[in-house]
């Protein structure tokens, strides 16, 4: 066990020491889940290719119980998004979302997650994923190289580590509301946009919008 | 293989009189086909000169002219240069032109792309739907009127950059805020999605037997499934458990290459080209470098010519372990093939890196040569790995592998392709050459210096999935036997001429430059009107275009075969959706 | 016999199994957390355990690697920094995505271009590494940087580089990449010289005359 788990502050007595570990809830609670992250097997586009050689021999997930990639994401604790999203697969990775079980994590693998990338102006292209889903931790680079992508992880462990049992969102009443599913309608269309959506293209466009528009 | 005069004086206007006239507009080639005699002229072409193999099919939008032009490249399966015949026909809509499914079956799946993208209605096709975007989707994107919601300019570079470059992301500045535009009057609350129904309608169905009613069932593998490689989706009806038809659906990936690559400046793209097939950039360097070396008229020094053939071996060494590997995972093997594939791949990759600056996506070729000379002492590793490393581990493969009863027993006699199917599909690069098929670019219509190499064309004869991993396996020894001798040969020298500038002068013309990638033939199809940015820039992508044949090859197996089949053309997304 | 090629499979497989044993003896303790034991692993002569235990022991970088792009500045005696970019756009022009934004200042006296940028971003979420920018600036002013770890859990804040961030030292650069640095200091001392000469020949030229 880490010193960081076995140092909750209270003091050992010396006839003691090395006999007994002293921890808090919520440190071992943390510890079991950060060393256990289970990502789901879901690759988008050229990230995966490096997400895939970060799980082989040389990078070594299994190194921080990652390795069990699991392609069904009722079995998974994170969504590691690499690659390109595109409107059409957006429906599919938000549908994948809602059905992860809590505690959920999501990690934007590289440019193209993060914000669209390279691809960004691409008519197909959604920039982004956290316009859709959160996302807890970004890596950026065009492709994350393997230990770009494990320090993205390790970053996403010491997340964990600061989270506790009374605030966490999964051990709360109320159920969590899933994601509005996307439609692929003439574009993408986000459930919750649907107001917006409205207002704009049924209501007569005035010259000021037109402009705003074509900008 | 009989060596013939790879460029045949053709006159197509003694045979086919006022059908076709020969295109003479500066920098282009080929013949202009009249639309209502194309079919009759293609299967002439076919049978009477043994063009057989429909290597590209495209479409550009000539929007000043008012004209639309479809773009055929065909070649003969036994070898030499491509011929081009296009058909233009006037842009109103709707624009249509004769299907070529009939004389080439290959040319489904890029007849649905240029209707899906460009909007050209092919008559006669027999399953015309939208490939790459969704039924339903407004507009056809790679016309030169449509813009997209980020639409900033025609072409790069944007003036908001420089010199009062105000830093914003594009979606603050939008309504949405998001990558989205929808057309005036829409209510997306009366919207009913489109894109399952007409998918489902367009498989085959169950033929009904009145002893044994079964009923039919649709599976779906894919988008999110271990085993498509990436984000692909395969629609089946089965009949039990036998595949009956199957679809295969992509644009899950669809990355707007092509619609980027046209605002892009030449120079732009080729960085682009690395993350179209992901796993081998840097084949995907030479073939675009190599188009528009020939609109430019230039040829890279003879160092540079080595250093090219050295990486596109490697290239195809990496893609083929990898490949190998990623194909034992879907036969059940589960990651420890791969792992030793990688690790290979890993120590190839760092080569790579020392060299281009990157593991995967090089972005190392330039026109007229390449970017920078091997870093001290990389030579000998690559040197060290091609006499020593390389050929052990493939032994070793070899070993432990082939021969292995589990992989005979799952690999052999399925998913067969015989080789009039293989070519009549445009299938291309170990699909093909398993199926018996000795068509290989790097001999068939050689480029750069792949004449001076002793090497073999590997080729199988049975064309089912086993032969398809012999092909890989061979493949890696004859790239072997190249890189010997490339590393020996390698002359010293300038690998660049002169100072780069990074605005080319491309002369305005045609180019159609294909390589032998490790996926098959990857052709680039570039159009200048002699500005900066390329008027029209399509990829022919082996892996899509073989997926063509993915049907053919799973009807009658069972739906457990239907993922090693997959497993054993090697796609890759990036490739197959651009 | 069936039965044999799985058999022969598995002796390769035990073969590995063994080698990481025999290579550990043969190497000794130099194999694991030291460089010379990374580059080994990293080297065709590898056999055996392959792992690199990222974060403990990291991959050699070699010189070319690239990832962010960043800009240099030239330290001073009195150490002030002088940047070397002089705003001219051509990274800004070339670049594939167009993921930099230069605003050039104007001397507000004379409304002239001043060869210093204002201000320099570049989205790290449009950023694709090719590194063309450094590759085609005049001034040696905008290189590719090694730091890969930028991992970050606000995007919105954080992943938009401005100039203070971009900046840093030619030290660093020469540190990251030496070959390189030195190569472009010749060069640059080379121009340097010829530029004086010829302003001494002219100096001398006006003398006659």
């Amino acid at each position: 066990m880490s010193e960081s788990l076995n140092s909750p502050g209270y003091e050992i007595p010396d006839e003691l020491q090395g006999t007994v570990a002293i921890t808090t809830l919520d440190r071992i609670y943390n510890w079991g889940r950060r060393n256990s992250i289970w990502p789901m097997m879901f690759g988008l586009a050229c990230c995966a290719i490096e997400m895939i050689c970060t799980a082989a021999s040389r990078y070594d997930l299994a190194r921080f119980g990652m390795e069990v990639m699991r392609p069904s994401p009722r079995q998974t604790d994170l969504m590691i998004v690499s690659g390109t999203v595109t409107k059409k697969m957006v429906p599919q990775i938000v549908r994948l979302y809602n059905q992860m079980a809590e505690p959920r994590y999501v990690l934007a693998m590289g440019a193209c997650a993060s914000g669209g990338g390279p691809f960004k102006e691409g008519y197909n292209v959604v920039s982004g994923i956290d316009k859709y889903i959160p996302v807890d931790v970004y890596v950026p680079g065009c492709p994350p190289t393997p230990q770009a992508l494990l320090h993205g992880l390790i970053k996403l462990q010491e997340k964990i580590d600061q989270q506790s049992l009374k605030e966490v969102p999964w051990y709360k009443k109320a159920p969590s509301e899933p994601i509005p599913v996307p439609v692929l309608g003439p574009d993408i269309m986000d459930p919750r946009d649907y107001e917006k959506i409205k207002q704009f293209t049924l209501q007569p466009v005035t010259p000021v919008q037109e402009e705003e528009l074509s900008a | 293989m009989t060596e013939q005069t790879l460029t045949p004086t053709l006159n197509l206007e003694e045979r086919f009189g006022d059908w076709v006239t020969p295109d003479t507009r500066k920098g282009y080639e080929g013949y202009l086909v009249a639309p209502e005699h194309l079919i009759d002229c293609a299967a002439a072409l076919r049978d009477e000169f043994g063009y057989d193999y429909l290597a590209s099919l495209t479409a550009v939008d000539y929007l000043p002219d008012g004209k639309m032009e479809v773009v055929y490249h065909v070649s003969q399966s036994t070898g030499g240069a491509p011929l081009v015949f296009k058909v233009q026909v006037p842009r109103e809509d709707p624009v249509t032109v004769p299907s070529l499914v009939s004389v080439y079956p290959g040319a489904e799946f890029q007849e649905r792309e240029a209707w899906d993208l460009m909007g050209i209605r092919f008559e006669g096709h027999p399953d015309l739907r939208r490939i790459l975007m969704w039924e339903g989707f407004e507009g056809h994107p790679l016309r030169k009127d449509w813009k997209e919601a980020y639409y900033e300019e025609d072409t790069k570079p944007f003036k908001s950059r420089w010199p009062a470059g105000q830093v914003h992301r594009v979606e603050d500045t939008l309504p949405f805020g998001k990558n989205v535009k929808y057309p005036q009057g829409f209510d997306p609350e009366k919207w009913t999605p489109v894109e399952e129904e007409a998918l489902y309608a367009s498989l085959k169905r169950v033929p009904a037997d009145e002893d044994l009613p079964t009923e039919q069932l649709i599976v779906n593998l894919g988008p999110q499934h271990p085993s498509t490689h990436g984000v692909f989706r395969m629609a089946v009806t089965l009949d039990g458990e036998t595949i009956v038809d199957l679809k295969p659906v992509m644009g899950y990936l669809h990355r707007n290459h092509e619609k980027i690559g046209e605002r892009n400046t030449y120079l732009m793209n080729i960085p682009f080209t690395d993350r179209l097939d992901y796993l081998s950039s840097l084949s995907n360097n030479f073939g675009y470098v190599l188009a528009v070396e020939k609109l430019m008229g230039i040829k890279p020094p003879e160092r540079a010519e080595y250093i090219r053939v050295i990486m596109a071996e490697l290239t195809r060494i990496q893609n083929h372990l990898f490949a190998i590997g990623m194909f034992l995972n879907d036969l059940g093997a589960f990651f420890t093939p791969s792992l030793y594939a990688i690790e290979e791949r890993e120590l190839i990759l760092d080569t790579f890196e020392a060299v281009t600056g990157s593991r995967m996506m090089c972005n190392y070729m330039r026109f007229g040569g390449v970017a920078r000379d091997f870093p001290p002492g990389q030579l000998e590793r690559v040197r060290d790995l091609a006499f020593n490393r390389l050929p052990a581990i493939v032994d070793e493969f070899d070993a432990y592998l082939t021969n292995n009863e589990i992989v005979r027993a799952r690999c052999e006699g399925v998913g067969v392709l015989t080789p009039e199917q293989a070519i009549a599909y445009s299938t291309c690069g170990p699909v093909l050459r398993a199926s018996g098929v000795p068509y290989d670019l790097r001999r068939a219509d050689p480029y750069s210096i792949y004449d001076r190499f002793d090497f073999d064309v590997a080729v199988r004869y049975h064309g089912d999935v086993y032969d398809r991993y012999l092909v890989r396996m061979d493949e890696i020894r004859q790239s072997i036997r190249i890189l010997q001798q490339a590393v020996e040969q390698i002359p010293e020298g300038p690998v660049i001429e002169g100072k780069q500038q990074y605005q080319v002068r491309v002369p305005a013309g045609e180019a159609y430059g294909r390589v032998e990638g490790p996926k098959g033939e990857l052709g680039f199809y570039v159009v200048s009107n002699g500005k900066p940015n390329p008027w029209r820039y399509h990829v022919r992508a082996p892996s899509f275009i073989n997926l063509t044949a993915l049907a053919e090859m799973c009807k009658g197996n069972k739906i457990a075969d239907a993922v090693i089949i997959l497993g054993s053309i090697d796609i890759v997304l990036g490739e197959t959706d651009r | 016999m069936y039965g044999k090629g799985i058999v022969k499979g598995l002796l390769v497989t035990l073969k590995r199994f063994f080698e990481t044993y025999t290579d550990d003896i043969k190497h000794g303790k130099a194999r694991y957390y030291t460089e010379e034991g990374v580059a080994y692993r990293s080297s065709p002569e590898t056999r055996g355990l392959f792992t690199v235990q990222y974060p403990e022991e990291k991959l050699i970088t070699p010189e070319e690697f690239r990832f962010i792009p960043f800009l240099v500045y030239d330290e001073k005696d009195d150490g002030e920094q002088a940047i070397r970019c002089t705003s001219c756009g051509i990274c800004a022009k070339v670049c594939p995505p167009q993921c930099i934004w230069i605003e050039r200042t104007s001397d507000p006296k004379t409304k002239r271009p001043v060869p210093e940028p204002k201000n320099f971003y570049i989205d790290v979420d449009i950023c694709m590494n090719c590194g063309l920018c450094a590759e085609y600036c005049p001034f040696d002013a905008i290189k590719m940087d090694h730091d890969y770890e930028l991992a970050v859990y606000d995007r919105h804040v954080n992943n938009i580089y401005d100039k203070e961030k971009l900046l840093k030292p030619a030290s660093y650069y020469a540190d990251i990449r030496p070959l390189n640095y030195t190569q472009e200091e010749k060069a640059r001392a080379e121009a340097a010289a010829a530029k004086a000469a010829k302003a001494a020949a002219r100096a001398a030229r006006q003398k006659k005359q």
